[in-house]
Formats: C-alpha cells, sequence, structure tokens
C-alpha cells in the first residue's frame, strides 16, 4: 500500500506546478523507498531504465529539418496556401488530415507524420491559415486553441488507427499477455475488433472539428 | 546488423552540437545551463552503456537539477526575420514541402525495402528497431535535401534544430524520464497494488458494471501510470479475465481489443502522457501547457462512453 505514495506524489507534484523532472524523480524515490529499496538501489533502477528507454528521445533527430525549413518560410507558405484555398475551412482541413492519420497509421505507418515533423511545420499554420481567411488575423487565444486542436486530432488520428495494424506493439502486447493466461487468439480478431472504436472515434471527432468550425467564425461575427 | 547503436551515437553528436553551440550562445543568459542539460543527453546517447546503472542514475539527477533549480533559458541562434521568411517562401513555393513530404517517403522506403534486405541470412536493419532505424535515416536524408534545393547555410540544421530543442526544453526528456518511472513503479509494485483495490472494491455482479468497471478502470489506470501498456495487464487480469470471460462468458478478443482502446481514452486525458500531450504544447509554444489535454477531453470522454456500449453490446 504504501508504494501508492509514488503515485501520490506525482499527482500531487504535477498538482502545485513544480518541475515535471523533479517530480517525476521524486516520485521514484518515494515509491521505491516505500517499498524497501534503499536510495542507491532506487537511483540504479531508475538510471538503468533510463537508459534502456533512450530510443523514445531518438525522435528529436527530425528537429534539425524542421528547422531547416522553417528557416526558409515553409509555416509561411502553409499559411498562405490556405489563404488562397478560401473554401477550405479550419474543420475540413482537420477532418481530412484525421482521415489520413488514421487510415496510415492503420497500415502500421506511424511515424510519417506527428507533432514535429507535420503539426508544427504545415498543419497548424495551414489550419490558422484556413481561420485567417475568414477572420483576418487570429486573436491568440483562437491562435491557441488551433493549434491545440491540431495536435489533438494528430493523437486522435493515431491511437483510433494503430490498433487495426495487426504488428503493432499493443497488439503483440495483449496475444503475449493473453498466451500466459492460457488463451490463444490470433492477432487478426484483435485488429478488426478495434475497428468499431476506430469509426466512432473518428464519427465524434468529426462532429467536434464541424463545431469547433462554426465558433470560430461565429467570432468573427460578434 | 544495423541496430540502434548506430542511432544512438547520431544522437549523441547532434546533441553534442546543441551542447557546444548552446555554450556559445551569448544572447542567452543561461547558456551555461542549456549547455550542461543537453551535454548529459549527449553524453547518455555516447556512453550510456558504459557508465552503468548508477552512473545512468546521476545523468538522470543531473538533468532534473538543472531543469527543477530554473538552469534552462532559451537559446537565440541567428534566423531569418518574418519578412526574410515570407520573402524566401514567395521565392521557394511549394518547393518547401519537398523536404517535408521526403521525411515520410524514406521511412516507408525503409520500412517496405530496406526491412526486408537480408545479406547472408542476417537481416540489414534490426528488425525490432525497422521504423526507428528508418526515421533516424529519413531526418539525416531530409536534412540534406532541404540544405541542398533551399541552399541553406551548412550550419542551419544544428543552429535551427537547437533553436526547436530550447523551444521544448525539459520537456524534450519527461517521456524517457516517465518511462524509466513506469519501471520503478513495476519494481515496488505499484501496479497490483491498484488493481487489488480495484477489484476488492468495485462492484461487478452485473454484465454492465463489470464492463464499465475495465473500461473505466482501463481508463483511469492508464491516467496514473501515462501509458495504457501498463495498465492492460494489471486490469484485465484483475477484472477482464476472472468476471468479464469467466463469470460472463464474454468474447476474450473484443474484449481485450476494445479495453485497450478505453485505455488510449485515457492517455488523451493525462500529462502523465507527456510525448503525446506535453511536448506538442511546447512544441507549438502554447502558453498553457496543458492545452492539447483540453482540447482532447471533449473526444475522449464520450469515446469511453462508446466504448463501454460496444463492448456490451459486442462481446457477449
Amino acid at each position: 500500500m504504501l508504494s501508492l505514495l509514488g503515485v501520490a506524489t506525482v499527482v500531487v507534484g504535477f498538482a502545485i506546478g513544480l518541475n515535471p523532472l523533479l517530480v517525476v524523480v521524486g516520485a521514484a524515490f518515494v515509491a521505491g523507498l516505500a517499498a524497501g529499496l534503499s536510495p542507491i538501489e532506487v537511483l540504479a533502477a531508475f538510471g538503468k531504465a533510463f537508459n534502456e528507454n533512450r530510443y523514445i528521445s531518438v525522435a528529436f533527430l527530425t528537429l534539425p529539418m524542421i528547422g531547416v525549413v522553417e528557416r526558409a518560410g515553409i509555416q509561411e507558405q502553409a499559411r498562405t496556401l490556405m489563404l488562397r484555398l478560401r473554401g477550405v475551412s479550419v474543420g475540413s482541413l482537420l477532418v481530412v488530415y484525421l482521415l489520413f492519420r488514421q487510415g496510415t497509421a492503420a497500415l502500421g505507418l506511424i511515424s510519417i507524420a506527428g507533432h514535429a515533423q507535420s503539426i508544427r511545420p504545415i498543419i497548424a499554420p495551414m489550419a490558422e491559415g484556413a481561420v485567417e481567411a475568414y477572420v483576418g488575423p487570429l486573436h491568440p487565444r483562437t491562435r491557441q486553441e488551433v493549434r491545440a486542436m491540431s495536435a489533438a486530432t494528430d493523437n486522435i488520428g493515431v491511437f483510433f488507427g494503430e490498433d487495426i495494424f495487426v504488428a503493432m506493439g499493443s497488439i503483440l502486447l495483449m496475444v503475449g499477455f493473453l498466451a500466459t493466461a492460457g488463451i490463444t487468439i490470433d492477432p487478426i480478431h484483435l485488429s478488426l475488433w478495434s475497428i468499431p472504436t476506430a469509426i466512432v472515434a473518428f464519427a465524434i471527432h468529426t462532429v467536434r472539428l464541424l463545431l469547433f468550425d462554426r465558433r470560430t467564425r461565429r467570432r468573427l461575427a460578434e | 546488423m544495423i541496430g540502434l547503436s548506430v542511432v544512438y551515437v547520431v544522437a549523441g553528436v547532434v546533441f553534442s552540437a546543441f551542447a557546444v553551440l548552446s555554450a556559445l550562445d551569448r544572447n542567452n543568459p543561461k547558456r551555461l545551463g542549456n549547455a550542461a542539460f543537453w551535454a548529459l543527453v549527449a553524453t547518455s546517447f555516447l556512453a550510456g552503456n558504459r557508465l552503468g546503472d548508477v552512473g545512468n542514475g546521476v545523468i538522470v539527477l543531473g538533468l532534473a537539477a538543472i531543469a527543477g533549480l530554473g538552469g534552462l533559458g532559451r537559446g537565440r541562434p541567428a534566423t531569418t526575420s518574418a519578412d526574410e521568411r515570407t520573402a524566401s517562401a514567395r521565392r521557394f513555393g511549394n518547393k518547401l514541402f519537398i523536404p517535408a513530404l521526403t521525411l515520410p517517403l524514406v521511412v516507408v522506403f525503409g520500412v517496405l525495402v530496406l526491412k526486408p534486405l537480408e545479406f547472408g541470412g542476417v537481416p540489414l536493419l534490426d528488425p525490432k528497431q525497422a521504423t526507428l532505424l528508418s526515421l533516424s535515416l529519413a531526418a539525416v536524408v531530409a536534412t540534406g535535401v532541404g540544405l541542398i534545393l533551399l541552399r541553406q547555410p551548412l550550419m542551419s540544421p544544428l543552429q535551427e534544430g537547437r533553436r526547436l530543442m530550447d523551444t521544448v526544453g525539459w520537456a524534450a526528456l519527461l517521456p524517457q524520464m516517465l518511462a524509466a518511472l513506469g519501471a520503478v513503479f513495476a519494481l515496488a509494485g505499484v501496479g497490483e497494488t491498484i488493481g487489488q483495490l480495484v477489484t476488492a472494491y468495485l462492484p461487478m455482479d452485473a454484465r454492465l458494471t463489470a464492463v464499465a468497471v475495465y473500461c473505466l478502470g482501463m481508463a483511469a489506470f492508464t491516467m496514473i501510470m501515462g501509458n495504457a501498456f501498463a495498465a492492460f495487464p494489471v486490469m484485465t487480469a484483475g477484472v477482464a479475465l476472472p468476471i468479464l470471460v469467466g463469470k460472463f462468458g464474454g468474447d476474450p478478443a473484443v474484449i481485450a481489443s476494445i479495453g485497450m482502446l478505453s485505455g488510449f481514452c485515457g492517455t488523451l486525458m493525462t500529462p502523465l502522457a507527456a510525448n503525446f500531450n506535453l511536448v506538442p504544447a511546447a512544441l507549438l509554444e502554447l502558453p498553457d501547457r496543458y492545452a492539447v489535454i483540453r482540447a482532447q477531453i471533449p473526444t475522449a470522454i464520450p469515446l469511453l462512453l462508446a466504448n463501454v456500449v460496444l463492448m456490451y453490446v459486442l462481446a457477449f
């Protein structure tokens, strides 16, 4: 039971706004010490796991390329493109992106897009441009909402597309776990049963994007 | 066979360059903090396997100390002005998208063409890491394409990369730190404890409440652990297998898939899933750290309830 203090540390630390890196290290020590490990054992366990998870931070290798195209004006070009395509609203742009992201994730192609390589340089400026085409220069709050919605759309597309791909990590985890419990399942069944949720996710988020579209446009009328 | 160790060397060299350029950046009053922070990351990539577990732990403490004491500033490498970018955009037009599109094309090429290649029975790429290897290759190729096609200065990938890296700041290391925290939590038995609490205190006599406990529990547990993969074994062993499959005779394939996707609804709502929720907020320079989560909650909650209904209807 005492090890739950680690979870409490995370919740409280985030809630009072301490630096998250400090909170995480603090939580590791609280949970580890509560479970009867020595400080050095906690430090070693944390260091070992940190080293084994270095692959997570490799994704930042895309930033130099993004920086180069930003220096040359890709965000400005993405925005101009949308100012020219006046008929395309922010809602329809993001619905198309959602469909693209869900569809390609279902084929296992997760790394072809993402927050660094597509949202920041291309999709968010396009979305901002699409709103600007209607309302003119953006209020900072609207700009933040448009950017946040673009990032959210990327996540929702990937999360509810990826499990349709048979060889996805989460599918393999489920197959492996069920096998240890004595249940043999063909991964394709797990993939197929991910489709109903994928369809509902697309429907819900599409409705939200279209409402978002109307809301940002109504603000113009005010 | 090419494995992740090659990628780690590349990442180590890039982060070393960020560290050196940070140290030389007189426009950043906290330049030494940035230099030390990225130097620690570079050390982890270049020498992580030789430092030992405690040595890596010391790196972690250093990173947390620099970030926690406010030691990170934002580098201001010389870059183009807004007017210069607009002029450059007019000059290059849609050519600007070519490097950004090269990236996904090389990733697909890596996964479809390079991954199956074998030489004398040995695969060219470590099959488990093929996607990450392809992404790293794609990043290098696309940078080269950008430099040549858009005629940018030779140092611009490192200087502009550093500018973006400083924009993300300490949040960049949070996903890796949280993954390590997950491992310490597992060692301390946090998951099992929560699983026991859920099964001991929540009512699961009726089929619908049991389905709801499993789906909502997957989401809530994912929010606490920051990761549906950590929640799945605990909740499935505690609730899904004994009650939903054992007692009510549900189809395990339906239950497992929709259970995992209920966990993903939780991922959309927690700051502990930092790479999906906090890193993009930093990358998009949003003043509200939780803006992306706020944008996701109204999709996540109805979808979670829909999952309860879908599982109830489809699994039995």
